[in-house]
C-alpha cells in the first residue's frame, strides 16, 4: 500500500494544479494575516474559505484522478498486490497531497507572521486539522462515486451535487425545516441533523474553539448548551473521524466487488 | 498451465461469457480470437482477477485462483490501453512496477531494443501513444514470468517496433513460456500462434491449430476462414 501511496503522491505533488492550489493558500494566508490587523477576524475568514473550498477541491481532484487513472489502475490490478491496498494507496496519495498543499500553503504565512509564539497557535492548528479532515472526507466520497459510476460525466455531476448539497443546499433545507416546524421541540433534530453534515460540523467545531458565541448560530449554540464547549468539541471531532472512516470502508468494499 | 471450467460472466443484461471451458498446456503461443464484444478481454481479465465471474473455476499451475492475488507473481500482463500517471518519468514508472513486484528485473536490454533510452527521463504525459505502448511492453517483458497475457499488443506501434515485438514474442516462446494473445491482426496470428481459441457469442467455437481451422472451413488462409465462420457458413 505504501508503495502505491508513495508514487501517487509523487505524481500529484508535481502536477500543475497542486502548485496552483498551494499558491492560492499562500496568497490567501499572507493577504489575510498581513493586511488585516485583527487576528480573530482573519481566522474567521480563513475558516469560511476552508470549509467551502477544501471539500470542493477534494471532490474535484478525487473524481478527476480516479477517472484519468483508470487504465493505470487496471495495470496495477494485474500486479501481485491486494486490491484494497491499491485503492487505499491511491486514496491516501490524493488526500495527503491535497492536505500537504493546505498545511504548507497556510503554514508558511502563519510562521512568518509569528503565530507560533502567540496564543492563537491552537486556533490555527485546529483550522488546519479541520481542513485536512474535510479533504480526506470529500476525496473518499468522490472516489466512492467514481467507483460506482462508469460514466465520467454522470460521476462528475453526482460528485459536484454532493458537494453543493452539503455546502449550500443542506443549510437552506435545514433553515426551512426549522421555520416550518417552529412549534415543535427541535433541539434533538438539530443536533442530529448537524452531525450528518461534515461541513456544518467543522464550522461548529472551529467556532466552539474560538468561543465566539455571536457567530455560533442556532446549531452551534445548541451544541454548546448541550455538550458544553469541551465535550462539544470532542463529540464533533469524533463524528468527523467517523465521517472519514466510513466512506473509506465503503470504498474498499466497492472496489473489492467491482469488475475492471 | 491454465484450466478454465464453465466460466459465466454477465454485465447487467449482457451475457459476455456463457460457459467457457478450456485448457492451456505450458509452452507456446495461444491466440484468443473472436469478433468485437465476443469476450476475449473479459476472459483475460478474469484470469487476472480483474473481473469476477458469476460462475466457474480457474486454475493456474494447478491452484484455484479466484479471489487470490499471489499467483499474479507468475503472470505478466500487457493491457490494451497504455496510459500512465502524467507526472512520473518513464524510469520512475519502471522502478515503481519493479518495486511493487519485488523481484529482480533488468530493463536495459528492452529499453535499448525499443529505443527508449532518450525517453527514460521524460514525463509519461509528454509521450506519444506509440512510445507509451513501448513503455507498456518493457513493463510486461522485463520480468521473468512463465505466463504472459498480451491484450492487443500491437496497438499504435510503428512497423519497426512491430517487428521487434514479434521477435521478442518468439524469443519468449523459445524460453518455454506460455503466451496468451488477443489481436485483430491475422498475419500476426499466422506468423506466431501455435493454437487458436476462437470465441463467438460467449462460447468457444473452435480450439486447435491454424491448419485445423483452415481444414475445417476449407479455406487457404486464416482471414477467410474466420470470415466464413462469422458469416455463419460453417
Amino acid at each position: 500500500m505504501f508503495k502505491i501511496l508513495k508514487y501517487t503522491f509523487a505524481d500529484l505533488i508535481r502536477s500543475r494544479w497542486s502548485y496552483v492550489y498551494l499558491g492560492f493558500y499562500l496568497l490567501l494566508g499572507f493577504v489575510l494575516l498581513f493586511l488585516n490587523n485583527d487576528l480573530s477576524k482573519a481566522i474567521i475568514t480563513l475558516m469560511n474559505v476552508i470549509v467551502v473550498l477544501t471539500p470542493m477541491i477534494g471532490t474535484i481532484f478525487g473524481i478527476m484522478y480516479f477517472y484519468s487513472a483508470r487504465e493505470f489502475t487496471e495495470l496495477l490490478l494485474a500486479q501481485p498486490i491486494k486490491r484494497s491496498h491499491i485503492f487505499l494507496g491511491q486514496y491516501l496519495g490524493i488526500a495527503l497531497s491535497l492536505a500537504f498543499s493546505l498545511v504548507i500553503g497556510l503554514g508558511i504565512p502563519f510562521l512568518v507572521y509569528g503565530v507560533a509564539q502567540s496564543a492563537e497557535i491552537w486556533d490555527f492548528g485546529l483550522l488546519l486539522v479541520v481542513g485536512a479532515f474535510l479533504t480526506f472526507i470529500f476525496v473518499a466520497l468522490s472516489v466512492n462515486i467514481s467507483l460506482r459510476n462508469e460514466n465520467k460525466v454522470k460521476g462528475f455531476g453526482y460528485a459536484i451535487l454532493v458537494w453543493l448539497f452539503l455546502a449550500v443546499i443542506y443549510d437552506g433545507l435545514f433553515l426551512v425545516s426549522l421555520v416550518m416546524f417552529d412549534d415543535y421541540p427541535l433541539d434533538k433534530f438539530t443536533l442530529v441533523a448537524s452531525m450528518f453534515n461534515p461541513i456544518d460540523l467543522s464550522r461548529i467545531l472551529i467556532l466552539l474553539k474560538l468561543d465566539i458565541s455571536a457567530l455560533l448560530g442556532y446549531t452551534g449554540a445548541l451544541f454548546q448548551s448541550f455538550f458544553g464547549s469541551g465535550l462539544g468539541m470532542i463529540v464533533s471531532l469524533s463524528t468527523l473521524l467517523l465521517w472519514s472512516l466510513i466512506p473509506v470502508g465503503l470504498l474498499i468494499r466497492t472496489a473489492r466487488k467491482r469488475d475492471f | 498451465m491454465i484450466e478454465i471450467k464453465n466460466l459465466h460472466k454477465r454485465f447487467g443484461k449482457l451475457q459476455v461469457l456463457d460457459g467457457v471451458s478450456f485448457q492451456v498446456e505450458p509452452g507456446g503461443i495461444i491466440a484468443v480470437l473472436g469478433p468485437n464484444g465476443s469476450g476475449k478481454t473479459t476472459i483475460l481479465k478474469t484470469i487476472l482477477g480483474m473481473v469476477h465471474p458469476q460462475m466457474g473455476e480457474i486454475y493456474f499451475q494447478g491452484n484455484a485462483v479466484l479471489d487470490k492475488w499471489e499467483y499474479r507473481n507468475d503472470i505478466g500482463y500487457l493491457p490494451q490501453i497504455a496510459r500512465f500517471p502524467d507526472n512520473l518519468t518513464v524510469q520512475e514508472l519502471i522502478n515503481m512496477i519493479k518495486n511493487i513486484r519485488d523481484v529482480e528485473a533488468d530493463e536495459t536490454e528492452l529499453v535499448n531494443r525499443f529505443d527508449l533510452k532518450l525517453s527514460l527521463n521524460k514525463k509519461l504525459g509528454n509521450l506519444s501513444g506509440g512510445t507509451r505502448q513501448k513503455v507498456n511492453i518493457v513493463l510486461t517483458f522485463m520480468f521473468d514470468c512463465p505466463l504472459l497475457i498480451l491484450d492487443e499488443p500491437t496497438a499504435g506501434l510503428d512497423p519497426v517496433a512491430l517487428i521487434q515485438l514479434k521477435e521478442l514474442i518468439q524469443e519468449e516462446k523459445q524460453k518455454g513460456k506460455t503466451l496468451l494473445i488477443t489481436t485483430h491482426i491475422m498475419s500476426l496470428v499466422e506468423d506466431l500462434s501455435d493454437q487458436i481459441i476462437f470465441l463467438l457469442e460467449g462460447k468457444i467455437y473452435f480450439q486447435g491449430s491454424v491448419e485445423e481451422l483452415q481444414e475445417q472451413t476449407q479455406q487457404t488462409d486464416l482471414e477467410h476462414s474466420i470470415a466464413k465462420i462469422l458469416q455463419g457458413d460453417v
